[in-house]
């Protein structure tokens, strides 16, 4: 039941009986409801912003703009890449003179009741001067637009492509799409009674940062404020960042002296929460005579959106550190250009910057293998770093940390892929046509990332009953933390998982948390879950040693107990050695601190690195430009599973948000800057009628020598590849000599490749 | 001035009056005016499917139904599948398929599936298991997991005798 069982998950009861927790299911008594009023142009002058209509409407209690808030607070980056300075480019919690996106809040309005609120909000005049807007970054008309330029890379790449046999070169963009999760955003501020403390509810993934920075914005003791553990339905990057709405509700509470809460709706999350992805490539890769890589260029264009949030410029720095991948590229140079554009401001969304950079080179890599003539497996056979070659340092940093890609067998991985695709009659399935149907296969390969430190700390104690507690930084995202910290802690203190009770993300629990987010919560916060709970394995041993007058080394802990080797009657339940440990206990030494319990920081200065392969089967009718994907395998090494019903979960769930992002999902604009995805009738998330059923093949052959279990994360490995190995599959599909040039593949723009293929010669 | 109408509903067997506006749906009724919390909201335009109960054995989204319409009304919510402490057999498979992840669109897929599976007792393919699944939006699982669910509680309700 411990490490490695398909446990059912913990979470399930209270969740299937609709017993959770989420944010807008917690209310307090007296709240108040706020509405956000926000800008309906994506760029102007604010040249009056009139609220007094607004306050006198029935059951309104305050109505706030820029002009009331103390000292016109920006919301800073939280993952700054060193040599960036975003500080002009940061976006108010309010907008005030100026306004940059539609959606962009600029006046909040709190009231009785949510109907009202709305109501009252239409009552707010606006008037805006408008500008022209920015809208395609590549064209951004001045410097102003740049926020940052990076590059990443090493080796002589200019030499490289002077005396290349061959050199390949592709465009493809990608496009704005995000996490969307099911629920909306909700935040609950409720102040104490002095007005000195405030609880919240649905703060999660970086809840203590989050806390930080709202202490230091409130001018507040860090420790007034605490963030409640809930459920969140669905993270994916965007839920948990600090948004201007971080600010405002518990502020609101504090001015107000009332509860406060703000549940976000659909059309307002669609333009309001962190978009992403929205990247233009131009990538290059110089080949020897024998198909081998002498060096790799991609030039990138990232639309970022009117602002720099909190994750600054991280996304794209990922894109460029990682996108050389698993294969052997002595010389590298990836630059990218951050434009700020009147839209939605960009943030994380799951495998951020690499499902981009992934695209980008393996669809240059399948363009290559056209070129020269090789088949696209055998191309990357020969490109792959062999397993000798592991640890495989690259002279680049991403997210402050050095790019060391720890172990693997990558040419195993992909072995086992291809062979696993064609066990499935994957390839003899893409071989068929019919009419206007036209089937083709792709593939793709792939490192993550993941355990991004710098530490995690976890509190593991046992209560008088026996009961074991875990006390985690982690939070719960709806990735089933509780379940595998529950297991780890089972495992090293020999106890049923079902008898751990988990407590991921309430700051006042675990203070020293870093959150859940870059696939960290098993690797880090596991690890340190691991350690503290080794560490009341080790009390225990020596409390009962005490109080049997045995040794230490004769001493086990199973089954909840330890016990004497060899006398079945000398046994001590953890609850009996927890009272033992209490205060007052005679088995205390003087100055022995009382508890059964410890709290261990798992410290880490590197990521650990899994990879893996995708590999999909589509369908595409040329007559509409409709893409099926009929058969989708990720094969995936994940060093060692905890729980892999919850990892062949994380990827089939990965695959079917891939797929989305790949054929369906697109914030799209007009010529104004108005979205034109405002609701989920254009915001087009897959349906159970898109998701074929995902095999997964996964793989545990490769522990990471980067923490005590070796393991890797698990979350982001099941979307990674999605974009480039379904683009190959309709490249295949087609007969495509070059790029499909962009994604989504959208039923218009696989109409124009079918006419571009039927002018070319392609098979459509 | 309020438009207010009074209204009497049953939920999960329990009977309740209340005074709503017109206006206020049936979803925020359930949810605010009486603490079933179950029930969840992920667009409030209908397509989701977060929000479905089984109002007079059809399934329904509750944020396009009008409380006012409920008047009268029998209302299952996921609060009245499981028997106290037991989970529905539909539940358990849920939690054995690893159907739900974060849990949100969990409820609205549940009397999905209730309600269907209660009208019609017949075991059904993965394929229409897909089709009916289709109706509602998750965000986590890719959905194997809820067909599959589905597909086995189907064909254990329709078993003329109990498994040993």
């Amino acid at each position: 039941m411990g490490i490695g069982a398909r446990l059912p998950r913990l979470e399930d009861p209270r969740l299937l009986r609709g017993r959770g927790r989420f944010g807008d299911d917690i209310s307090a008594p007296g709240q108040l409801w706020a509405r956000i009023v926000r800008s309906p142009s994506a760029h102007g002058h604010v040249r009056a912003l009139d609220v007094t209509q607004a306050i006198k409407a029935p059951g309104i209690a305050a109505a706030v703009t820029a002009d009331d808030l103390p000292g016109r607070p920006v919301i800073p980056v939280r993952l700054a890449v060193a040599g960036t300075d975003l500080s002009a480019f940061l976006q108010p919690v309010l907008a005030s003179d100026t306004v940059r996106y539609v959606g962009e809040p600029l006046a909040v309005l709190v009231g009785d009741d949510p109907y009202a609120c709305e109501d009252a909000a239409e009552l707010v005049e606006i008037d805006i001067a408008g500008r022209p807007a920015v809208l395609d970054a590549r064209n951004a008309p001045d410097e102003r637009h740049t926020a940052a330029e990076l590059t990443r890379g090493y080796g002589d790449v200019d030499g490289a492509f002077a005396r290349a046999r061959h050199v390949v070169r592709i465009e493809l963009a990608v496009g704005r799409h995000s996490g969307v999760p099911l629920e909306p955003r909700c935040l609950l501020a409720v102040p104490g009674p002095d007005r000195g403390t405030l609880d919240i509810f649905g703060m999660t993934k970086v809840p203590v940062w989050n806390r930080d920075l709202l202490a230091d914005m409130l001018g507040v003791d860090e420790t007034l404020i605490r963030a409640h553990a809930i459920d969140a339905g669905g993270g994916f990057g965007v839920r948990g960042e600090f948004y201007p709405e971080d600010f405002l509700i518990p502020w609101l509470a504090m001015k107000t002296g009332r509860p406060v809460k703000w549940a976000e709706d659909r059309a307002e999350h669609l333009v309001a929460v962190n978009h992403s992805r929205q990247q233009y490539h131009r990538v290059a890769a110089a080949f020897d005579t024998g198909g081998r890589i002498l060096g790799l260029t991609d030039d990138i264009v990232q639309d970022n959106g009117a602002y720099c949030r909190t994750h600054g410029v991280a996304v794209p720095e990922l894109t460029a550190a990682m996108l050389p991948g698993p294969y052997r590229v002595p010389a590298y140079r990836g630059r990218v250009r951050v434009v700020l554009t009147n839209k939605t401001p960009c943030g994380t969304y799951r495998a951020p910057g690499r499902f981009e950079g992934t695209a980008a080179r393996e669809h240059l890599l399948d363009v290559a293998a056209t070129q020269l003539g090789v088949d696209p497996v055998e191309l990357r056979e020969r490109n792959l770093l062999s397993r000798a070659e592991m640890p495989h340092q690259r002279p680049v940093s991403t997210l402050g940390t050095e790019l060391i890609l720890d172990t693997g067998d990558y040419p195993a991985l992909l072995a086992a892929a291809v062979k696993e695709a064609d066990r499935l009659g994957y390839r003899a399935q893409a071989a068929g046509r019919t009419g206007s149907w036209r089937r083709g296969f792709g593939l793709a390969m792939f490192v993550e990332k993941s355990g991004l430190g710098p530490q995690e700390t976890a509190d593991v104690s046992v209560s008088r009953s026996g009961a074991v507690h875990v006390y985690s930084g982690g939070t719960s995202v709806g990735q089933g933390i509780e379940t595998v910290l529950a297991q780890i802690t089972a495992d090293a203190l020999g106890v049923d998982p079902r008898a751990v009770r988990v407590v991921a993300g309430d700051t006042a629990a675990q203070p020293f948390g870093s959150g859940s987010w870059a696939s960290r919560s098993t690797v880090v916060g596991g690890s340190a879950v691991h350690q503290a709970a080794t560490a009341v394995r080790r009390r225990a041993i020596e409390l009962a040693a005490r109080i049997l007058e045995a040794s230490e080394e004769d001493l086990d802990l199973t089954d909840g107990a330890v016990c004497v080797r060899g006398d079945p009657g000398a046994r001590l339940t953890l609850a009996d050695l927890a009272r033992a440990a209490a205060p007052a206990s005679r088995y205390l030494r003087g100055g022995e601190p009382a508890g059964l319990s410890a709290r261990r920081r798992f410290e880490v200065s590197h990521m650990t690195y899994p990879y893996g392969a995708h590999a999909a089967v589509v369908e595409v009718d040329t007559g509409t430009g409709h893409v099926r994907v009929l058969r989708y395998l990720v094969a995936y090494e994940v060093g060692r599973a905890i729980n892999p019903m919850l990892v062949e979960g994380q990827l089939r769930g990965g695959v079917a948000q891939g797929i989305g992002g790949t054929l369906l999902e697109e914030f799209r604009y007009d010529e104004q800057g108005q979205p034109q995805a405002i609701t989920f009738v254009e915001y087009r998330l897959p349906t159970a009628a898109e998701i074929p059923p995902v095999d997964v093949l996964l793989s545990q052959d490769a522990p990471s020598p980067g923490n005590p279990l070796g393991v890797m994360g698990a979350g982001e490995g099941g979307i990674n590849a999605v974009g480039a190995a379904v683009a190959n599959a309709v490249r295949d599909a087609l007969g495509l000599p070059g790029s499909v040039g962009e994604l989504p593949l959208t039923p218009a723009r696989v109409t124009a490749l079918c006419a571009l293929c039927a002018r070319q010669g392609g098979h459509a | 001035m309020k438009d207010r109408h009074e209204i009497r509903l049953t939920v999960n067997g329990r009977e309740h009056e209340l005074a709503v506006e017109a206006r206020r749906t049936l979803a925020d009724v359930l949810r605010h005016d009486l603490g079933y919390t179950g029930t969840h909201l992920g667009c409030e335009h209908g397509i989701c499917g977060a929000c479905t109960v089984i109002l007079d054995d059809l399934p329904v989204r509750a944020c396009l139904v009008f409380g006012v319409q409920a008047d009268g009304a029998q209302v299952r919510t996921v609060e009245g599948l499981a028997d106290g402490d037991q989970l529905s057999d539909l539940q358990q498979a849920f939690s054995d398929h690893h159907a739900l992840q974060c849990g949100f669109c969990t409820p609205g897929f549940l009397m999905l599936a209730e309600a269907y599976l209660s009208e019609d007792a017949a075991p059904l393919t993965e394929e229409q298991a897909r089709d009916l699944v289709a109706a509602n939006l998750c965000r986590c699982t890719g959905y194997q997991g809820i067909i599959d669910a589905i597909v086995a509680t189907a064909r254990a309700r329709h078993k003329p005798w109990p498994s040993p």
